[in-house]
């Protein structure tokens, strides 16, 4: 449907007024964004900023930054219709952000987690080997410190293709890991947001000891459009959403953004970490 | 009568040469004995040339050769023995993964590999080797009961992807695809997977967790098809060449980026010219491989899977 207000490409649309694509109706910006941009009417939830997600999730002021030095490279010299390195550059310049993830420890209610999140905004939110790395990191320091894990995906990239094979592995990469993790009695709680396709989907973000999702929020292996290409027929209404996959039995709770701290902290409790 | 034109346009030189060494042969002109073994090395020569040569796009071409061998000739031409098992205990039987115990100059082993079939029956029985669920599911728990046995798991990877539809979304393809890498970054028994045609993706990867990984020559294993790449990067299938040098995904890159430990060497002009030398080469690879590291302690074997795969990755720090 075309919208009256100008959008960028990803995120919110700038402005005061912002339309939502679940009711349509024109929201007051400041209005969505004292309910974590959630949308007042329909309870669409908007994209939310990696650093807006810390915010959000963790007590005020307790997050400490871990591997924010890790800068990713361009070990394939990879060329599209842009550079892959000049491409980093504006992603990094647009967003703020040096990769698609930050990691690092926090607060839960007073509870101390290990806590990553992806970015959708950086690259579609894909994993090369920053990604990667820093993840990893995260999952080996919550096993060495004992600390529960939670992760927040959002990206609709997967693995990503600028690094080619490289991105492919870190898949294998953090799984590992969070077998160890397992092994040694962790408890990870992955948060799957709009969008977790790909490799991000098919590697740590189903792998939680518990997964939660936000409501509507598109998941899956494949993209809708390759899916669409391969089997030529339309594709069922609501498919590949977090609704479609709690009835599938692949997600344990539906979480709407405003619960998202009570019920990780509650699972803590439970979990007895 | 010639042969029909066969497939690849890079091989018309090689075809060229082939159909004037059978008429010669027909010919039955005596005086042509130096003729023909000008021919013979002339053919040589040529494929050589054309075969060292290959540009990545080529390499998928060879690598999805119709008469490139599959898991199950591997399976007929260098194992004594296949014992297929069937079922993934929750849904059905996936025929584009096949699992069995097998025997290779007689050590016991279990094979997983994806299997494309030949014929068109056969292709679209196992969906041209895009596994669901299912598959995976099968592969895993035919894995766990080889580690519980003390059978070294083998896996031949040959898909271009797994497979995307509805069905496999609504039983988990995500979520079978990380749980066999979490289960297969600890199986306690060695694991030795070969790409031996199309290492497509998360589809490869999910039976791709292993201690040694090697690559057909003429393999290739990518995060994306080039044809993927190029739809999402170029916004055009026709830019499927492009995408697959940018992609860097050769043995030859493999190698270079850790990826993979070892590259097999094809006969010339390909697995499809020779197959059963190509079966012969795999046989000693991986006959080597198991001696390597069936008498090495588990807790050692794991430890090393896992150190492999976790200095994978290129980034700067500090």
């Amino acid at each position: 449907m075309a919208s009256p207000i100008k959008r960028t490409k990803r995120g919110v649309p700038e402005g005061l007024w912002l339309r939502c694509p679940g009711c349509q109706n024109a929201i007051f910006r400041k209005e969505a964004e004292k309910r974590l941009s959630v949308c007042p009417e329909c309870g669409y939830h908007f994209y939310v900023s990696a650093r807006e997600r810390i915010e959000q999730v963790l007590d005020t002021g307790t997050f400490e930054e871990w591997d924010g030095g890790l800068r990713p490279t361009d070990p394939l010299e990879f060329q599209d219709k842009k550079r892959y390195d000049e491409r980093l550059k504006l992603e990094q310049e647009r967003t703020g952000l040096l990769d698609a993830a930050i990691t690092g420890c926090g607060m839960i209610r007073a509870r101390r987690v290990a806590f990553g999140v992806t970015d959708s905004a950086f690259l579609m939110g894909s994993m090369g080997s920053v990604v990667g790395e820093r993840l990893t990191r995260l999952v080996e320091r919550a096993t060495e410190q004992r600390l529960p894990l939670i992760v927040v995906s959002g990206s609709g990239g997967g693995a990503r293709m600028h690094e080619g094979i490289l991105s492919l592995m870190q898949m294998a990469k953090i799984s590992a890991a969070l077998a160890r993790y397992d092994r040694e009695g962790g408890l990870f709680i992955s948060v799957l947001t709009n969008p977790t396709m790909g490799g991000v989907a098919a590697s740590f973000a189903s792998l939680g000891d518990l997964v939660f999702a936000e409501p509507q929020a598109l998941i899956g292996f494949a993209g809708p459009r390759t899916i669409k290409a391969t089997i030529r027929i339309e594709l069922p209404k609501g498919f590949q959403t977090s609704e479609f996959l709690l009835e599938h039995g692949f997600v344990d709770r539906i979480v709407p953004r405003d619960k998202l701290k009570s019920e990780i902290a509650r699972t803590i409790d439970y979990c007895g970490k | 009568m010639d042969t029909p034109a066969p497939g690849l346009d890079f091989e018309q030189p090689i075809y060229e040469i082939e159909s004037r060494i059978r008429a010669q042969q027909q010919s039955g002109d005596r005086r042509g004995e130096d003729e023909l073994r000008r021919l013979r090395r002339e053919l040589a020569e040529t494929t050589r040339r054309v075969y060292d040569n290959l540009n990545p796009w080529q390499v998928v071409q060879v690598a999805r050769h119709k008469d490139r061998p599959h898991t199950a000739d591997y399976l007929a031409m260098a194992f004594e023995e296949f014992v297929e098992l069937h079922g993934d205990r929750h849904f059905g039987d996936d025929r584009a993964i096949l699992t069995g115990f097998a025997k290779l100059d007689q050590h016991k082993v279990m094979v997983v590999g994806h299997q494309k079939g030949r014929t068109y029956k056969e292709r679209s029985a196992c969906y041209f080797g895009c596994a669901h669920p299912e598959g995976y599911r099968k592969a895993m728990g035919k894995m766990r009961m080889a580690a519980k046995y003390g059978l070294p798991v083998i896996c031949f990877i040959d898909t271009p992807g797994a497979y995307p539809g509805i069905g496999a979304e609504e039983r988990g393809q995500a979520w079978v695809i990380a749980e066999n890498m979490y289960e297969m970054s600890r199986l306690e028994t060695p694991v030795i997977c070969v790409v031996i045609g199309e290492g497509g993706s998360g589809g490869a990867l999910g039976i791709g967790v292993g201690d040694r990984v090697a690559v057909l020559e003429h393999a290739y294993y990518s995060v994306i098809s080039p044809e993927g790449c190029a739809g999402i990067l170029w916004k055009s299938h026709e830019y499927a060449p492009r995408a697959a040098e940018a992609l860097r995904f050769t043995s030859r890159d493999l190698l270079r980026l850790g990826v993979v430990d070892d590259v097999i060497p094809e006969p010339l002009g390909g697995a499809h010219r020779d197959p059963h030398q190509m079966a012969g080469r795999l046989k000693i690879y991986l006959v080597r491989a198991l001696r390597e590291l069936i008498d090495r302690p588990l807790p050692d074997l794991v430890a090393s899977r896992y150190e492999k795969f976790r200095r994978m990755g290129v980034f700067l720090e500090g």
